[in-house]
């Protein structure tokens, strides 16, 4: 499988600044690839340099094959660019600029423009000033999906969309994949990344620190397991893998590692089991483990009167 | 339920006069933290250049005699009446008020439209008069605010004056009334300003309402003052209301009334159309566009879509100062005294020779200045796209960045040219009907406009350069014309040394008709121009966009 995007160690310094630091990302071509991370993280400087904006102060950035930076225009021609904030010109409709960003790509299909304005239940005819974020949202969405690219580049796209569009757009992604299209899509709404990608990664201080599968990826968290059991083994506490064991009488609950679940439901089943349930991991979970180690790294370089705040949301994290 | 809904509803009934001004104080302060770097430059270099006025007249026309040949030829010669309007007496005082006078009113002028348009109109089109009159703010006070700012630094410009004058040893009345002339201009100007953020939804268009107002009531000074049997015209004027006063000469405060009466209505009317329109907002309901257009196909089409309506106005503006000098300079052409001492000084000004070429080229270099400025604003209007996060979609398709800024650049390179023309045209049309000679009256007109070109490309130019290489710092383009309007209006006056006054393009320009036309100068200007455009778009296809 051939790669549609190829970063490699790409650092940007904004003055004393590091937005990225060392940062790999690997986009197969025709997958839906989740881009994830906290607020200024660096998803959006990525981007931006993916698009030739910024220039990387070191490593390569390689889409659809060229340069970001120096093959810009003509790879332009074969991608399509939603960005987060949409700030349209205020004396242009609607219909002007999703007519003018897509004849400026290289060219228009009519059709599903129209289809696409259909479906997103766009009023055209509203001068840029008169939408409200939403809309604003809706007019980059339409002008983007109804170019003929090979890569859609989507950051945070949804953001002020109500849940009818949202759905809407993930039909539009979920047919944009079919037809073989390259998606990366930065997001922080993990239910649209969990129900639309292929693959997630998930930056964290300017590096991605996790990229994989969601299956791949999950393998690298615990499950959550509640039995019925007749007798607790007592093994189970001993059991490598095994963490949080809570014992009710005869109720167990624990979260295994998912590379020890094998071993953990043997020797749960020497206990006899007589009710079980096992719940996989969420995205959230995943996401919530690198967002909160970076939280725990902070409360050790910080005071202790900052520690208990950071704890407290550990909690709520857990 | 209802009750509930009543009793939420009767505060809001309730609403008092003063609420509509409650926070005014937070909000002034917040104003003067916000506008303390441009406030402070424009109050201090006023000032300065008052000050420095009064002790060169003073060094230059010590002997009373000599002021009285100047002030006899300043009332006989339209050049200087149109431009600067009468002399009030033969005092140093007088002199100095007269030429800072000249500039300086329609400078607080504009110091207060910018003020009062920032801090209105600029803040709802971004969105945060929104934020802040979500808080405990009433609905006046971010206009009282505004305009409270403005008036204060107008009158620290007045007071500045009257100290510039009373410590340069002229008479305190005089330069009281000096200050009060200078200052009361400013206070108009705040309440035309405050109007114009009422009618418009875009503070560009603002300020263009504004500023033609102040051009409008300039050009109405000027008519008045060089046609005796239309001399009340400049009682129509703010500008002309500050040469009534008579600072050194008659006195005259009460003139100061008309001042603090027009605020009042101005200020009156922009309350009455604020309490009839809604916040970010203007007076009449934003039109539908076309669901869809075909001829918007490239950024050049983007770009002169961006730019026309600008250009539109500025077309009006500069036909009707066309208008303004072709009238003014037919009436001009028998009025040459012969006078040497008369002479000298008009070579100070514009050159030597036959009155109405010396108007014609004053004229030619008013409006340069002028056509700068567009072309500065219209090269800044790729910075103001850029901040605006408009520049990256365009730039994510297949434009490359010479390409979208060459849409732009059409405007700053052709825009002067057109405008320069159209002066010259409706000016060379109007003063050759008037003599009735279209071969003679035609030419110097139209000379003295489009000779000024290269060095409004020049300015247009060293915008662009900024906007390639030092994007946060694109303002220093408008500090540049400001300095060249200096130089150009008072340097000569002032002696100022020969490389400080080298430093604006203006100063290059051979004053056609007055002089012979030089080539060199000219064509050495537009290949500066041309060079700064060029590192302007190679800064900005190497750097980071915003």
């Amino acid at each position: 499988m051939s790669t549609t995007i190829e970063v490699t160690g790409v650092v940007k310094k904004f003055g004393p600044v590091t937005a990225l630091n060392n940062l790999d990302l690997s986009v197969q071509t025709g997958e839906v690839h989740g881009f994830l991370g906290p607020n200024g993280s660096g998803k959006s400087t990525t981007i931006r340099i993916l698009l030739g904006q910024l220039h990387a102060d070191a490593g390569t950035a390689t889409v659809l094959g060229g340069d970001a930076w120096r093959d810009a225009v003509q790879l332009h021609r074969r991608l399509a660019y939603v960005p987060g904030e949409v700030n349209l010109w205020p004396n242009l409709s609607g219909g002007e600029v999703i007519d003018l960003l897509a004849r400026l790509r290289g060219g228009i299909d009519t059709r599903r423009r129209d289809e696409l304005i259909e479906r997103f239940d766009l009023d055209l005819r509203k001068k840029g000033r008169a939408y409200s974020k939403g809309n604003r949202q809706k007019v980059a969405i339409v002008a983007a999906l109804a170019s003929d690219v090979e890569l859609l580049i989507l950051d945070e796209p949804t953001i002020g969309l109500d849940p009818l569009m949202e759905a809407v757009f993930q039909e539009c992604i979920n047919a944009e994949k079919d037809r073989g299209r390259t998606v990366l899509l930065s997001s922080h709404i993990l239910s649209e990344v969990e129900a639309l990608c292929d693959r997630v990664s998930i930056i964290r201080s300017g590096a991605v620190v996790e990229t994989g599968t969601l299956t791949e990826l999950r393998h690298l968290t615990r499950t959550a397991i509640t039995a019925e059991v007749e007798t607790v083994p007592a093994d189970l506490h001993t059991a490598t893998g095994v963490h949080d064991l809570v014992v009710e009488g005869s109720r167990v609950r624990f979260d295994v590692d998912s590379a020890d679940l094998d071993r953990a439901m043997r020797v749960l089943v020497a206990g006899g089991v007589r009710g079980l349930t096992a719940t996989p991991p969420t995205l959230e979970e995943l996401f919530l483990r690198h967002y909160g180690e970076r939280v725990g790294a902070d409360a050790t370089a910080s005071a202790a009167p900052t520690d208990g705040v950071n704890r407290h949301q550990q909690a709520a994290v857990r | 339920m209802t009750a509930t809904l009543e009793v939420t509803t009767a505060p809001v009934r309730s609403r008092t006069t003063r609420d509509r001004f409650t926070g005014t104080g937070t909000l002034i302060r917040l104003n003067l933290r916000r506008e303390r770097t441009p406030l402070s430059a424009w109050v201090l270099s006023v000032g300065v250049v008052a000050a420095s006025t009064f002790s060169t007249i003073a060094a230059l026309y010590p002997d009373p005699a000599e002021r009285t040949v100047l002030a006899a030829s300043i009332a006989t010669n339209p050049a200087f009446m149109a431009i600067t309007g009468p002399v009030s007496s033969t005092s140093i005082g007088a002199v100095s008020a007269w030429r800072v006078g000249a500039v300086g009113t329609s400078l607080v002028g504009l110091m207060a439209i910018f003020t009062v348009i920032r801090r209105t109109r600029a803040d709802e089109e971004t969105g945060r008069t929104e934020l802040l009159a979500s808080a405990v703010v009433g609905r006046a006070a971010p206009l009282v605010a505004a305009v409270t700012v403005a008036i204060g630094a107008s009158l620290a410009i007045g007071l500045l004056v009257t100290l510039a004058g009373i410590g340069s040893g002229e008479s305190a009345v005089g330069s009281a009334a000096f200050g009060v002339a200078m200052a009361g201009c400013g206070l108009v100007f705040a309440g035309v300003a405050a109007i114009a953020a009422q009618l418009a939804e875009s503070s560009r268009t603002a300020v263009g309402i504004a500023c033609a107002v102040l051009a409008g009531t300039y050009g109405l000074r000027a008519i008045g003052d060089v046609k005796p049997a239309l001399s009340w015209l400049t009682w129509l004027s703010p500008q002309g209301w500050a040469n009534h006063v008579g600072s050194f000469g008659d006195n005259n405060f009460a003139v100061s009334a008309l001042f603090v009466l027009a605020t009042a209505v101005a200020l009156g009317v922009a309350a009455w159309l604020l309490d009839r329109r809604d916040l970010g907002l203007a007076m009449f309901p934003a039109r539908l566009g076309p669901a869809s257009n075909s001829r918007l196909h490239s950024p050049a089409a983007l770009a002169a879509r961006l730019q026309r309506g600008s250009l539109i106005g500025w077309l009006v503006g500069m036909a009707a100062l066309g208008a303004v000098t072709g009238g003014v300079a037919s009436t001009s052409s028998d009025l040459l005294t012969g006078n040497p001492q008369l002479e000298e000084l008009m070579a100070k000004i514009g050159g030597a020779g036959a009155i109405t070429d010396m108007l014609l080229s004053a004229m030619g270099v008013l409006a340069g200045l002028i056509v700068g400025g567009y072309a500065i604003s219209t090269a800044l209007r790729m910075s103001t796209e850029e901040t605006a996060d408009r520049v990256g979609p365009v730039l994510a398709t297949a434009v490359s960045r010479p390409r979208w800024m060459s849409g732009h650049l059409v405007f700053v390179i052709v825009g002067p040219v057109l405008l320069l023309a159209v002066a010259g045209l409706v000016g060379g049309l109007i003063n050759s009907l008037q003599v009735g000679d279209l071969s003679s009256g035609f030419g110097g007109a139209m000379g003295a406009m489009l000779v000024q070109v290269p060095a409004t490309l020049v300015l247009g130019g060293l915008a662009v350069a900024l906007f390639g290489w030092l994007p946060r710092f694109t303002s220093v383009a408008w500090v540049a014309l400001l300095i060249a309007l200096l130089l150009g209006q008072l340097g000569q006056l002032l002696q100022l040394p020969p490389w400080l006054m080298d430093l604006s393009p203006y100063t290059h320009i051979p004053t056609v008709p007055t002089a012979d036309m030089r080539w060199t100068p000219v064509i050495v200007l537009t290949l500066i121009a041309a060079g700064l455009i060029a590192v302007g778009i190679a800064g900005f296809r190497r750097r980071d966009v915003s």
